[in-house]
């Protein structure tokens, strides 16, 4: 943009009426600016797809819509598998390695430790009042996050796109995920 | 206490934990007309600090008064411009 004082005979060449748009003009230009920049963003990009670490990115991310922002949660590898329509409900808690588990590992590694763990810990949520993951998914783009399944990671877990909960974006990289990190307040990697 | 506002609705989430009590009072706030007054009743501990927190992160809303009645938690917020 051109800063330069108009040489002093184009001085009337603009009337009053169309300096008084130009700075009409202006102003909504710099309202709009102050819009964006109040706005808070989000990206979270979620990697996990156990049943514990579904939940941080849910509440987080429709917490976050609660506030008005604007929220991406981009999923890859595992984490393709919240998004994941027929998973999402099944998602499973690891007893192996998981020193919370109050069991040691000898025995977690037993068959059906896994589930019975899991079956333990959806009980708990459900004594809780805690949402469930489809809830908190639902709730999530209801509000209007942008849930995003990476693409690369769909194809290589031989995924189709047709797989996902309506309404979560597909067809997006790490391009896409990066645009929407460079301009957020908050990026988190769970 | 809760008598002073004009409540326009009773959003109840008792038994509902985080973020449930935040995301329904959104949800419900936008349903509201300006100048109405939300009542929330929440069971969950958190949503004192949890809900005075939304309040005052969210353009549009303002917290009139959390009340602590031991078995429940009332919130009063007013939807603003």
């Amino acid at each position: 943009m051109s800063t330069d004082t108009p040489p002093a005979s184009d001085g009337d060449s603009l009337t009053e009426a169309e300096l008084q748009a130009r700075i009409e003009e202006l102003e909504e230009t710099v309202a709009d600016l102050k819009a964006d920049d109040e706005q808070k963003k989000m990206t979270i990009v979620a990697t996990q797809g156990t049943f514990d670490m579904a939940y941080p990115p849910l509440i987080l991310a429709s917490t976050a819509a609660a506030f008005g922002w604007d929220v991406v949660v981009f999923h890859t590898f595992w984490g393709l598998d919240i998004l994941h329509e027929e998973k999402s409900g099944n998602l499973q808690l690891s007893a192996v390695g998981n020193p919370n588990m109050p069991m040691p590992n000898a025995l977690a590694a037993l068959p059906g430790m896994d589930r019975m763990a899991t079956r333990m810990m959806e009980k708990r949520i459900d004594d809780n009042g805690t949402a469930t993951i489809d809830e908190l998914i639902e709730l999530s783009l209801d509000q209007g996050v942008e849930l995003q399944a990476c693409q690369m990671t769909i194809e290589l877990m031989d995924y189709d796109e047709d797989d996902f909960h309506d309404d979560v974006t597909v067809g997006v990289g790490a391009a896409t995920a990066l645009q929407h990190m460079a301009e957020s307040d908050i990026q988190l990697l769970v | 206490m809760s008598e002073a506002f004009d409540i326009a609705e009773t959003l109840d989430v008792k038994g509902a934990s985080c973020p449930m009590p935040v995301v329904k009072t959104k949800q419900a706030i936008d349903d509201l007309a300006e100048g109405s007054v939300l009542e929330v009743l929440a069971t969950d501990s958190g949503s004192m600090s949890d809900i005075e927190g939304w309040a005052e992160g969210t353009n549009g809303v303002a917290l009139l008064e959390q009340v602590d009645e031991g078995d429940v938690y009332k919130h009063y917020v007013e939807k603003t411009d």
